[in-house]
């Protein structure tokens, strides 16, 4: 294998490996808040690829205000989803809560599946530009805004969790909510906020994956969820920069795996991934080791 | 209440017993020559007078009622029309050409049965059977018979061949192709017509006919000095194949192979054109409709072989337009035109052996047929193909047609 084509190969894992990261965030915030591994989280971008070609499909939408649009509703579907079935039961058993994230995925699914048909959908391309020839490397246009996209938003995230107030609260509520609350924090709010966030990234991450694979289907988010949350665990589920470490990891493994001719083989050492890890390191590459508190 | 719901179930019951016993009811006319105008009420007039003893009989067994009767009519339609005009001509050696048509509603046991009865009507062929399972089921009753049957629609290998027993069921054949024939088609159309000199292949492991049409191609190409550059597969359920393309892309062959079914085949094309693959990307008829699934430029100038594409040439018009006026559009598909075939080179097998004066139903007078079907079908014009020849497992050898896409469309380019 020459030069050129592993620097290809590499920028294949990139690509897929900045959709991980931008999905594994959300997982990584919303677990790092309340404990809670959203299994609906993957579904919200099948609703966010739905959102994106109803609206340039049926309402003939620029494309422009059709990512707009696509990102809103994953905002608000997360937010209403935390609203109405999280929030009701944050008291309850943390399986209890786990149950309820797993049949709000399966019921986004079938609902896709009723109001949309069980085919996919062709989504029309929404962001379009010259490939580039670097140094004699052919990379596309979607390859490299996919990859400047999510850096971007880490790089907001990051940001908005280290210097602004919400960001504070929003580490003071994971750190421990009932001090927190003490010290005059809005819990619900605050919770609210970061499910928000976290939403928004899984829109971004749904326009994104729209851009390389351009079909919606009711049942695309559950692949991808699941794998993002390996991502989020191999980089240490609850920790930011973990997730977009262990993003980029998979996407990567998955591409080397593929290119040395073994891409049968890809979800099984993904998957083989999530078992050493959980074997050998449970806290993940960046994780910290929790003490119970009793 | 109880009672009025006993007796309304009863009553449904009844009915339904009445209703199989209408449906195994003879699709044809009766002894007594009362015309039955579901099936061949069309017959002319001197079809119905002939006396048996004239008549060469053929038997036409499918699913006329039920889930697929769309395929069961089409099939027993397209060929009663090529019998009708025959017919009119003069027939067989001056023998009128009788139809014994069965409904077996779908079911292998109703196929047996309507199988054997036809059998005893005095049948010499069989046309039929319609669904793959059905007409394995006949095969069982038919070949120890030696009784000639061609079959316009069922597909499975097993059809013609048993790989347990390593047996050919010689009497029997068929008029459409078989899945992995697509790959053979492709792989001369890349080489003679594209004049590609090498080629790549993306196909699904775990799916029967990607791979029937890849080890096809392989093999077809190897045969043609065609160089496989890279053969590259993905598991059920992929959506990112761009590793795989990459690799395929940099050893930048001429054609790329993609026998599989038009979903997986729209992400990959697109994805291949964002890899900057700049060569042809071939199909088999899986692909037909990939133009719902990936936009019109990434598509343009893609190709995939199928068995059948309305209104591509004036002898496939002729036929729709007769076939049309005489039992309307709804069942005009594939299997009607591949039944007119089987019509065909049926009919001029029974010709064969009817010349050479053999007598009706004895074996030489089978194997005669059997042998005229697999040797004198190369020159007959049909409409799905100019002849037919027959391989080594019965499975026909004969045109394809060459689909492209244009500007978002599929349209037909040439049989091939």
């Amino acid at each position: 294998m020459n030069m050129s084509l592993i620097i290809s190969q590499l920028i294949n894992g990139l690509q897929s490996g900045s959709v991980y990261a931008l999905i594994a965030l959300g997982y990584s915030m919303v677990y790092g808040i309340i404990m809670l591994l959203n299994f609906a989280h993957g579904d919200i971008i099948m609703v966010g690829a739905y959102v994106a070609w109803l609206a340039m499909v049926n309402f003939a939408l620029n494309p422009i205000l059709a990512i707009i649009l696509a990102i809103a509703a994953c905002v608000l579907l997360g937010v209403v989803i935390e609203k109405v079935a999280y929030t009701p039961l944050r008291s309850s058993p943390r399986i209890s809560l786990l149950i309820t994230a797993i049949g709000v995925s399966f019921l986004l699914q079938n609902l896709a599946q009723l109001v949309f048909g069980a085919g996919s959908q062709r989504v029309p391309a929404m962001i379009s530009g010259p490939s580039l020839t670097i140094a004699g490397q052919y990379v596309s246009f979607t390859a490299m805004i996919t990859i400047v996209i999510s850096v971007v938003s880490m790089l907001l995230l990051t940001l908005l969790v280290q210097k602004s107030k919400m960001g504070k609260a929003m580490r003071a509520v994971s750190e421990d909510m009932g001090a927190a609350q003490l010290m005059g924090i809005s819990v619900n709010r605050t919770i609210s906020f970061t499910f928000a966030v976290g939403s928004a990234l899984a829109g971004i991450g749904s326009v994104l994956y729209c851009c390389a694979y351009p079909q919606a289907s009711p049942t695309m988010g559950s692949m991808l969820g699941i794998k993002a949350f390996i991502a989020a665990v191999l980089g240490g589920i609850g920790s930011i920069p973990g997730a977009m470490i262990g993003g980029f990891c998979i996407g990567l493994a998955e591409a080397i795996i593929s290119a040395v001719g073994l891409s049968v083989w890809k979800d099984g050492v993904v998957f083989a991934i999530l078992i050493i890890v959980l074997v050998f390191k449970p806290t993940g590459i960046l994780g910290k080791t929790m003490t119970e508190k009793v | 209440m109880k009672k009025f719901l006993s007796i309304a179930l009863i009553l449904v019951l009844m009915l339904g017993v009445f209703a199989a016993c209408g449906n195994s009811a003879k699709d044809t006319e009766d002894e007594n020559n009362v015309p039955n105008n579901e099936a061949v009420g069309d017959l002319p007039d001197e079809g119905n007078e002939t006396v048996s003893g004239d008549t060469i009989k053929i038997g036409m067994i499918g699913c006329h009622t039920g889930d697929y009767a769309q395929y069961g009519l089409g099939v027993k339609n397209g060929a009663t029309l090529y019998i009708d005009e025959l017919n009119a001509n003069g027939g067989i050696n001056g023998k009128q050409v009788e139809i014994v048509a069965y409904d077996n509603k779908g079911n292998n046991q109703e196929a047996i049965t309507a199988f054997n009865r036809a059998v005893d009507e005095g049948i010499t062929a069989l046309i039929g059977d319609v669904l793959t399972g059905n007409t394995i089921a006949v095969v069982g009753e038919a070949y120890p018979l030696n009784l000639p049957m061609i079959t316009p629609s069922a597909t499975a290998a097993t059809v013609t061949y048993d790989d347990e027993t390593d047996t050919v069921y010689g009497n029997v054949f068929r008029t459409c192709f078989i899945d992995p024939f697509q790959g053979e088609k492709m792989a001369e159309y890349a080489s003679e017509v594209l004049s590609a000199k090498t080629a790549a292949i993306l196909f699904e492991t775990g799916n029967d006919y990607s791979v029937g049409l890849k080890d096809a191609f392989v093999a077809k190409c190897a045969e043609l000095d065609v160089e496989i550059v890279s053969q590259e597969g993905y598991a059920t359920g992929d959506k990112d194949f761009k590793s795989q393309l990459t690799t395929i892309s940099s050893k930048n062959p001429d054609v790329l192979f993609c026998p599989n079914y038009y979903e997986d085949d729209g992400l990959i094309i697109t994805q291949a054109r964002e890899v900057g693959f700049k060569g042809i990307v071939l199909g088999g008829d899986g692909m037909s409709g990939v133009t719902g699934y990936a936009s019109s430029e990434v598509l343009e100038g893609t190709l995939y072989v199928s068995g059948y594409a309305p209104g591509s040439t004036d002898a496939v018009k002729a036929f729709e337009a007769a076939y049309t006026e005489k039992y309307g559009a709804e069942t005009l598909n594939m299997f009607a035109a591949t039944a007119y075939d089987a019509a065909i080179v049926m009919c001029n097998a029974l010709a064969v052996a009817e010349e050479a004066g053999l007598e009706a139903g004895t074996d030489e007078y089978k194997q005669a047929v059997i042998d005229a079907i697999r040797d004198n079908s190369a020159e007959l014009e049909c409409i799905t193909s100019s002849g037919y020849a027959f391989d080594e497992y019965n499975n026909p050898v004969k045109d394809a047609v060459i689909m492209k896409v244009e500007d978002g469309e599929e349209v037909f380019v040439e049989i091939f």
